[in-house]
């Protein structure tokens, strides 16, 4: 999708819809996966729809976006259809990967967005590798990676940032804090209060901004995609903000209390504070929010029922697209493994 | 896939394994923008100096240093790779993939599966390997059985330079993620390379190194040579075909098989640990598709499933070479 203006208000109004388009998809996830529709695992990022536009509001199509295991607000934020999105998590062949992926792996280069990645951290090093690329080729795009607070614990994110400061690569860390790793408070992970402040042992610029805040996020990291183009280097940006589901869908949660997720969701929501803005200032008016709503309510039924009424995809795929050029061993084994009778009733 | 000779009398020149290499990375540059280099120390090639000169030659845009971090080099690589360049990076050890595993595993060799292809990853992951050195155990580790047998990712241990040569243009030209092994204690060897600059070795077509009519030895890297020179020891008492298979996987069955055909015979030489290892792969295919052309149980001949020691005795103690050979091929005559 395209960059969003915020001095223009319309495309106030833009963003919003998007951040109600991801509230509705993840809710329409949740109660299908609970009726036992979508297999696998899922987990969902409602109350983070500020970090995800505000900061791929920030990019053109074609900066690239690597994200985690909680992609689909960045995934939509980006471009991605929400049918086809919706056709992978239900494993269907009309969806993003063939339904090789799933919820956690979805990507679609066309849009620049390079791929979930639920191995905690290992969004990071990807991401700073289409910087690579970037700065080879003097492009005029630049690359985006999102991880949690969770990630920031991990060797190898470390190990991303410091070649990326040191390279000077064109590369955004956004940092999700949602204050929950897994099932671990913040304050149980890390030492330090702001993970923003990391930035500084790299040498490279940190800001820590309201995740709660759309346009908060979306000046923070538009202000670092223009450090990264001008050759500057990457930019540390923390955005806290807060997950209402549990780490994944199923999760009891024992490690918080219903009240301190209710205090979120009525005092600190993203869509809610940003619709009470865009009346205020008048750039909406209560039939045009109603009417917003129920655009996006009617754009997931039918994603719910193109993703229900597609084909289950073939099972041939299942062994395409291992390699671009075919290993004959893949074949081989097939058909070792089909064969009914045992190898040497031949003879 | 057919049985190729890798070397050709015509239009070839003599040089080392390490030179082949060079050769290969040079002519791979020249003709595409896209190829960079980068790894610890490269612009210096002070890693056995593989990449000497590069610097000099193509400058710090496409030969660069990187801070000490394997899974930063290679999880940047991949995503570099997926966004349009051919990296090719340097991982030094292959003891030390150790800390960048996660990369290799999950992200070169599934991206584009789990993607659904949407996604091509054209990297070269350089790496050494072998004993022999006096390294000790974690600089002397042969893992190239680790790697093939991870999904989604190409393995290549040539045995010649004309094999090495090849091999990493043809490497660097795959679209697919290729883990390219040297054996550092063959170095120096020389032979026969092709200089036309259109040379590449196919991945996954083996090279039938000596023809024989008795027993054949799949050889890889340093016990290619050790097995030829059993292969010679041997003339006048038995006709010993020595394959070196170049590339780990995909493997070329094809060309085991009709030697096994003819000879009827296997031994399988490779400095990998014993268990569950490429000698098993090679011994499972053949028994799977060949078991009735056997005449005497298939010998492999590896590491006993120890790390490398340091000292140089006990080193030569766990190491594989030519007597071990020679006694496997006259256990299966």
């Amino acid at each position: 999708m395209a960059q969003i203006d915020f001095n223009e208000p319309r495309e106030r109004t833009e963003a919003l819809r998007r951040m109600m388009l991801i509230r509705e998809f993840e809710d329409a996830v949740g109660d299908r996966f609970a009726d036992g529709e979508i297999p696998g695992f899922v987990h969902l990022s409602q109350g983070q729809e500020g970090v995800a536009v505000g900061a791929v509001g920030a990019l053109t199509e074609d900066d690239y976006v690597t994200s985690t295991h909680r992609a689909h607000g960045h995934s939509l934020a980006k471009g991605l259809d929400p049918d086809r999105l919706l056709a992978e998590l239900y494993g269907k062949e009309t969806g993003y990967c063939d339904g090789k992926g799933g919820s956690m792996h979805v990507a679609s280069l066309e849009v620049g967005m390079l791929g979930a990645q639920p191995i905690v951290g290992a969004s990071v090093p990807l991401g700073t590798g289409a910087a690579i690329t970037a700065q080879y080729t003097d492009a005029d795009w630049m690359s985006l990676t999102f991880l949690g607070d969770g990630a920031v614990a991990e060797g190898q994110v470390h190990e991303a940032f410091n070649l990326a400061a040191t390279w000077e690569l064109p590369v955004v860390f956004v940092i999700e804090n949602n204050l929950y790793s897994e099932g671990m408070p913040f304050d149980d992970q890390h030492n330090i209060e702001d993970l923003a402040d990391m930035a500084a042992s790299y040498g490279v610029p940190g800001e820590t901004v309201d995740g709660q805040d759309v346009e908060t996020v979306n000046a923070a990291v538009s202000q670092a995609r223009e450090r990264a183009l001008d050759g500057e280097g990457p930019t540390l940006v923390e955005a806290k903000t807060y997950r209402y589901r549990g780490h994944f869908e199923g999760d009891q949660e024992p490690y918080r209390t219903a009240e301190e997720v209710d205090e979120w969701r009525t005092e600190r929501d993203p869509i809610d504070n940003y619709v009470d803005e865009l009346l205020e200032t008048g750039v909406l008016t209560e039939d045009d929010v109603a009417d917003l709503e129920r655009s996006v309510e009617s754009e997931l039924a039918d994603a719910v029922e193109f993703a229900r009424e597609s084909e289950t995809a073939s099972k041939d795929v299942a062994f395409d697209d291992v390699f671009v050029e075919p290993a004959p061993e893949i074949a081989a084994h097939r058909e070792r493994v089909a064969r009914r009778e045992p190898n040497w009733s031949v003879y | 896939m057919s049985r190729t000779q890798s070397t050709n009398e015509n239009g070839t020149e003599t040089m080392s394994v390490r030179e082949a290499i060079r050769e290969g990375l040079r002519e791979e540059m020249q003709a595409d923008e896209m190829v960079m280099l980068y790894g610890q120390d490269e612009e210096s090639g002070e890693s056995f100096e593989v990449t000497d000169g590069l610097y000099e030659e193509f400058g710090q845009r496409r030969v660069r240093n990187t801070p000490i971090s394997e899974a930063a080099q290679v999880g940047g690589a991949v995503g570099a790779a997926a966004t349009g360049l051919r990296p090719v990076v340097e991982v030094s050890f292959s003891d030390f993939i150790g800390v960048c595993f996660d990369q290799l595993m999950n992200q070169a060799g599934k991206t584009r599966y789990m993607f659904g292809g949407e996604s091509r990853v054209p990297v070269v992951m350089r790496a050494t390997e072998g004993g022999g050195k006096s390294a000790a155990a974690q600089h002397s580790g042969t893992v190239h059985t680790l790697v093939a047998h991870l999904p989604g990712l190409k393995v290549v241990a040539p045995g010649t330079p004309a094999a090495s040569k090849g091999l990493i243009k043809a490497s660097i030209r795959s679209d697919d993620p290729v883990m390219f092994f040297e054996n550092k204690t063959i170095y120096n060897e020389r032979g026969p390379v092709p200089t036309d600059e259109s040379y590449t070795v196919p991945l996954g077509e083996a090279s039938v190194e000596r023809v024989g009519e008795d027993v054949t030895v799949v050889a890889t890297q340093r016990l290619l040579g050790e097995a030829l020179s059993v292969a010679d020891g041997l003339a006048g008492e038995a006709s010993v075909e020595v394959i070196d298979p170049r590339t780990i996987y995909p493997l070329d069955t094809e060309t085991i098989l009709e030697s096994v055909e003819k000879t009827g015979a296997l031994v399988i030489a490779d400095e990998s640990p014993m268990s569950y290892g490429f000698h098993a792969e090679v011994m499972a295919r053949v028994v799977e598709d060949g078991f009735f052309t056997l005449d005497a149980p298939p010998q492999r001949v590896g590491v006993p499933d120890t790390p490398i020691p340091f000292a140089p005795d006990l080193e030569g103690e766990v190491l594989p070479d030519a007597p071990d050979v020679e006694r496997a091929v006259k256990r299966v005559l």
